[in-house]
């Protein structure tokens, strides 16, 4: 990998970029329907190259669905996503792939009956040049060459994330834990510009999570990529994201800091319930307002 | 942890490079070429039956990896195999009788004809899944085995096509002695292929779209691509099988390729082991063989009581369809990972007899 695990990135050291960097990615005015539902409705956001932003919001919100339109399995019915400034709202996901947007998903979904290594080769996918006619004649075309020097990366990748000791175990066998970091592995190693991380730390102890939000960090400030992060874990987003939007029934009800959005009374009342409301912002809201959000 | 390859203690990798060898260790490598040995020296000492047996299990062992390719590493069903096989056969054959080009060159050539005609049904079938997808090979099956009895320009019709020897350099690989060599170098050749796809590029693509079509997408495997080139992959293999059975019987005639040699050649495959490269060729083994057995099993029982009840002998036809059936249903049941997985577990038992942990 030329130089991404150990070399930081250039913009690595403002941890919050406050000034206002370059747009990777941009939603202008997104919707998505399926038949009646309106899964998203008119949302815009942009995302800054560098920053660790996180989408939250209620079960149902449409955060998934919003991952989905980025990363390419859903296609916006009205609107338009632009990745590093092109319009990329028609392309498909495996051409999204090559442009710089890797995922995880929120139910694991690992090629089971692989080894752990031959998951995380496949993120290398696109990387890779030898094809159906080089690749058999593995020692004549250089495929073997090109494969073991991709294998390095890869290892490189199994270092950082700590998974040595699977690397030859089948995916389908692991704890749930560990594959969900060979997910994230198998993500790395399409060397993304954006990585989308759907529920990363669901179902993890404290001990799993904690390693979690390391990588994610490592991931944003050591490898330099943008990264996308649902989470339902408030503490984990508060603490390691620079900008958070919130989503409630397919609208975005706010965007900005993670303190900023935390205040927010709409964010209160719609994710962290209404007593949050009561006993938080007691001067704010008068007793009739509460009725009215009641 | 018995479906783990096992390797023997001291024995480290030091490099990516022998942690990427086809054989996992320097014995199981040291035993397959050992096994390549003993075949080169079969022609000595066995008799034609025998040597026949084996071509037999070579040409089809290469069509039957082509469908464990398209089955077993991607996951695309496929019950008209016998009709690309057939194709290749055809192909050869024509591509000699009438365009003149040596059979050396024909076999090959007539592999590459049907990649693309296995391209063509390959098409509409990747954009299908399970049974719609059955339903459509099943329709390649009829529309080629509709072709091969109409086009009587490229199948000689109804009569069949004669299909010369192969001949190199004036050698004619006429008699079964001469002929085994060959088919004995196709099969290792295409294997060797065929295990090089499936560690590359390529060849993790297709298991990746079998594993988990979206994942696969995200990934950057373009889904329609390699459902398509897996069928090409399936009709090149099914093609070069083909070509060399008709120059090993040099005469190729149109009733052979059925629906129930499609279904035998996914017996082969299931039995064998699904996404098994090794389990491909202990499966057509195993089908070729097991009317042998039946043959060798109904001697025995002759004249007992057993005989006289059932009437075996005027029956054995009956029995050995009625056999491979069963043994199918018995592997589905109590083997779905075939016989290349019981013989990892084979192996790890006396590897690690008698502390099985």
């Amino acid at each position: 990998m030329s130089g991404a695990p150990v070399a930081p990135h250039p913009g690595s050291a403002q941890k919050s970029p406050t000034t206002p960097a370059e747009t990777i990615f941009e939603a202008r005015g997104v919707n998505l329907r399926f038949g009646g539902v309106h899964a998203l409705t008119d949302v815009s956001f942009g995302i800054r190259k560098g920053e660790l932003f996180s989408i939250i919001g209620p079960n149902g919100a449409g955060k998934t669905s919003m991952v989905n339109c980025i990363s390419g399995r859903y296609r916006p019915t009205d609107g338009k996503v632009f990745f590093k400034g092109r319009d990329v709202t028609g392309t498909t996901p495996n051409h999204r792939a090559a442009l710089g947007i890797g995922r995880t998903f929120q139910n694991l979904a690992l090629f089971g009956h692989m080894s752990v290594l031959d998951n995380i080769m496949v993120g290398r996918h696109h990387l890779l040049k030898n094809n159906f006619l080089t690749g058999p004649l593995y020692w004549l075309t250089g495929a073997r060459k090109e494969e073991l020097a991709h294998r390095r990366e890869v290892e490189e990748i199994i270092d950082f994330l700590e998974i040595q000791h699977v690397r030859k175990a089948t995916a389908g066998t692991l704890s749930y834990g560990l594959r969900k970091r060979v997910e994230l592995a198998r993500a790395i190693a399409l060397k993304p510009d954006l990585i989308l991380l759907d529920e990363p730390m669901a179902g993890m102890n404290l001990e799993e999570k904690e390693d979690m939000a390391r990588y994610i960090v490592d991931l944003n400030e050591e490898f330099g990529m943008t990264v996308v992060m649902i989470e339902h874990d408030m503490g984990v987003v508060m603490d390691i994201s620079h900008r958070v939007m919130v989503l409630e029934f397919g609208k975005k009800i706010a965007e900005g800091k993670p303190e900023e959005v935390l205040a927010d009374p709409r964010v209160r009342r719609a994710y962290l319930g209404e007593d949050d409301v009561e006993d938080d912002v007691p001067s704010a809201s008068s007793p009739p307002a509460r009725k009215e959000v009641a | 942890m018995a479906n783990v390859s096992i390797i023997p203690s001291g024995d480290f990798k030091t490099s990516y490079a022998a942690d990427t060898t086809i054989f996992p260790t320097k014995t199981s490598r040291n035993f397959a070429i050992l096994g390549v040995v003993l075949l080169l020296a079969c022609p000595a000492f066995l008799d034609r039956y025998w040597l026949s047996l084996l071509i037999q299990i070579g040409y089809l062992g290469i069509a039957a990896l082509g469908l464990n390719i398209l089955v077993g590493f991607t996951g695309q069903i496929s019950i008209g195999h016998s009709a690309f096989f057939g194709f290749g056969a055809f192909a050869s054959a024509w591509l000699n009788n009438s365009l003149g080009v040596p059979v050396a060159l024909a076999i090959p050539l007539a592999g590459v004809v049907t990649t693309g005609v296995g391209l063509i049904f390959g098409v509409p079938a990747a954009r299908l899944k399970g049974l719609y997808l059955a339903i459509a090979t099943l329709a390649a099956q009829y529309i080629l085995q509709d072709f091969f009895g109409r086009a009587d320009w490229f199948t000689g019709g109804s009569a069949g096509t004669i299909a010369e020897p192969l001949t190199i350099f004036g050698f004619a690989f006429d008699t079964d002695e001469r002929y085994f060599y060959v088919v004995l170098v196709a099969m290792v050749v295409m294997y060797i292929l065929g295990t090089n796809l499936m560690r590359t590029r390529d060849g993790r693509a297709l298991v990746a779209v079998r594993d988990h079509y979206l994942s696969a997408e995200i990934m950057g495997i373009n889904l329609t691509k390699y459902r398509t080139m897996s069928f090409g992959i399936s009709a090149f293999y099914a093609g070069i099988g083909g070509a060399l059975y008709a120059h090993y019987l040099q005469f190729v005639s149109v009733e052979n390729f059925t629906i129930l040699f499609s279904i035998q050649f996914l017996g082969m495959i299931i039995i064998g082991g699904l996404g098994s490269i090794m389990g491909t060729l202990m499966g057509t083994a195993f089908m070729v063989l097991l009317p042998e057995v039946m043959q060798a099993a109904t001697k025995l029982v002759s004249g007992t009581a057993v005989d006289t009840a059932l009437n075996l002998r005027e029956n054995i036809a009956f029995l050995r369809e009625m056999s491979i059936g069963l043994v199918i249903i018995l592997f589905l049941v109590f083997e779905p990972d075939g016989l290349a997985h019981r013989w990892k577990q084979i192996k790890a038992y006396w590897k690690l007899y008698p502390f099985s942990h």
